[in-house]
């Protein structure tokens, strides 16, 4: 996975996401922004479930299939790359 | 304590050009019926709009004529009234041969208004008042009867009139699925309908014509139709044996699912819903394991609602707004609600865009115009991102919405109707104000304001 287009977002705490080189903005829930966040600090998908499950009511099933789909949303967006 | 959780969810601000971002494109949108482009239906009739496919609901109607015939011939399938009683709905059924059934006065007036006979309505319900009797018996309808006090109130008249009333007798009974309508009809299981036949017989007023049931709606278990049409053959047979009568006919109601998906029901109905040949083959099965049957050869009625009209009808809606929800979710608010499309409290009903999108989905959640919070179309689903003015088309929704619907806050709608050559008929006008105010009266002293 490569993940550099996200390293350059400007991610503010209210969940406003700027990306400087295309000026395109993002908006982010409460759960989103910390994915993001933990994805910008470079944790592996299994810590990002384990701080999800610390962190939030969730199980740890529900919190990977949801990061897949939010992984995958952020493809669609081009912030990712396979 | 742990945070509250909602799924993670990311989208993009600016509604400039999504195709460059776009890696799916919405894979199913709707933009005609029977070929009649949605976008001309719109700009001719505005929405929201029903609109109603003839040529759906005559092949309904042959296909599950046809489907039942294979199993047992002498069938007849009866339009039930109350699922869509507009005028125009019903005669395509009758000109394709149906027979009426009806729950009340308004109902057997609207059959009768339609040039059905009386001796061609099937007159079920548990509120049949006196003068609806007299009139129904005068005409020679079928009575269904439901409770004692109908008996006694059929036996006055049959005095009065000097005629001997054609009834059939409503039963319920355990068909092995809950719930169970015993509400309507005599008990089969408790002897209750016996003791019924015994004594309309000992009244010597009444002719049995024949024995009803209807177990439910949207019965989703095709053998319950087995087992309900075992007892009602049984009783036949009992009542032949007991009190020499011979049934002209058995009538086993109506209650086959459509392809809607229930609120609870995971499975889409298109998969859950059994087939008609499933249903056929339960009825058949019964009917052919029958002594009676071989030997009298009883006329089976179906009162068929539901699955002949519901996936013919569409209801075409505008966006009006949307929002951002606070669990993350993209709401749509619609031009048409739950005031005409009442059954979107029990189906989860397919919600299509009208043209081909380009984006990414959203989890969205459909509501109606209403300032209510029950107003909702339909719980979130995956869909793109819609624009003020732009329609979604919202299906099945062709039974029980026409008659159920109500006159709250908004005025009812156009429908129309396409006909086998694809030409467009409003087959019911958007109301007015008038069609509010014109039973109303305002005294003389609150004429000044
Ligand atoms: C007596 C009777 N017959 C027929 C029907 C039609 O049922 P459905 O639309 O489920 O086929 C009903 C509906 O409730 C009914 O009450």
């Amino acid at each position: 996975m490569n993940t550099e287009q996200l390293m350059t977002l400007a991610v503010n705490k209210n969940g406003f996401v700027f990306d400087p080189e295309n000026g395109i903005s993002y908006t982010v829930n409460e759960t989103g922004l910390f994915i993001l966040q933990k994805l910008q600090s470079g944790v592996t998908k299994e810590e990002i479930i384990d701080f999800l499950t610390e962190e939030y009511e969730v199980t740890a099933k529900n919190a990977e299939s949801d990061l897949d789909h939010f992984m995958a949303m952020l493809k669609a967006l081009n912030l990712i790359e396979e | 304590m742990k945070k509250h959780y909602t799924a993670p969810y990311i989208e993009r601000n600016s509604a400039g050009n999504l195709n460059k971002y776009a890696h799916t494109t919405v894979v199913r949108h709707q933009d005609n019926i029977d070929g009649v482009p949605i976008k001309n239906l719109v700009e001719k009739y505005g929405t929201p709009l029903f609109v109603f496919s003839e040529k759906h609901i005559r092949r309904s109607y042959r296909r599950l004529l046809e489907t039942i015939r294979i199993h047992y011939p002498k069938v007849e399938v009866v339009w039930s009234y109350k699922t869509n009683y507009l005028a125009a709905i019903c005669n395509i059924f009758h000109q394709e041969g149906a027979a009426a059934e009806v729950v009340s006065r308004m109902e057997y007036e609207k059959a009768r208004s339609n040039g059905i006979p009386g001796n061609r309505i099937y007159f079920n319900g548990p509120s049949k008042r006196k003068q609806d009797l007299q009139l129904a018996i005068q005409e020679g309808a079928y009575i269904h009867i439901d409770h004692l006090e109908e008996l006694y109130l059929i036996e006055n008249i049959a005095d009065e009139l000097a005629i001997k009333p054609k009834v059939a007798i409503r039963v319920n009974m355990d068909t092995g699925i809950s719930p169970m309508w015993t509400r309507f009809g005599f008990n089969y299981e408790n002897g209750e309908a016996y003791r019924t036949v015994q004594r309309l017989v000992s009244g010597g007023k009444i002719h049995l014509a024949g024995l009803h049931t209807h177990i439910g709606t949207f019965i989703l278990d095709p053998n319950a139709y087995y087992w309900a049409a075992t007892k009602l053959l049984n009783f036949a047979q009992t009542i032949k044996d007991n009190f020499g009568i011979v049934l002209e006919y058995i009538d086993m109601g109506g209650g086959f699912a459509s392809s809607n998906t229930l609120i609870d029901q995971y499975t889409p109905g298109e998969l859950a819903s059994p087939s008609l040949d499933q249903y056929a083959e339960a009825i058949g099965a019964a009917f052919n394991a029958s002594i009676y049957v071989k030997e009298h050869n009883p006329r089976l009625i179906l009162e068929t609602g539901r699955v002949l009209i519901d996936e013919s009808g569409y209801l075409i809606a505008s966006v009006l707004g949307k929002k951002n929800l606070p669990t993350g979710e993209r709401a749509v608010i619609l031009d048409a609600g739950v005031n005409i499309n009442i059954t979107a409290w029990w189906y989860k009903q397919r919600v299509l865009p009208t043209k081909p999108f380009p984006g990414t989905y959203q989890n969205t959640v459909f509501y109606g115009p209403l300032c209510m919070n029950i107003d909702v179309i339909r719980s979130a689903m995956p869909f793109p991102d819609l624009y003020y003015g732009d329609t979604v088309i919202i299906s099945p929704v062709g039974a029980y919405n026409v008659t159920q619907w109500m006159q709250f806050i908004e005025y009812r709608p156009n429908v129309c109707l396409i006909n086998e050559t694809g030409e467009v008929d409003v087959i019911r006008f958007r109301e007015d104000l008038s069609d509010i105010t014109s039973r109303e009266f305002i005294p003389d002293h609150l004429r000044q304001i």
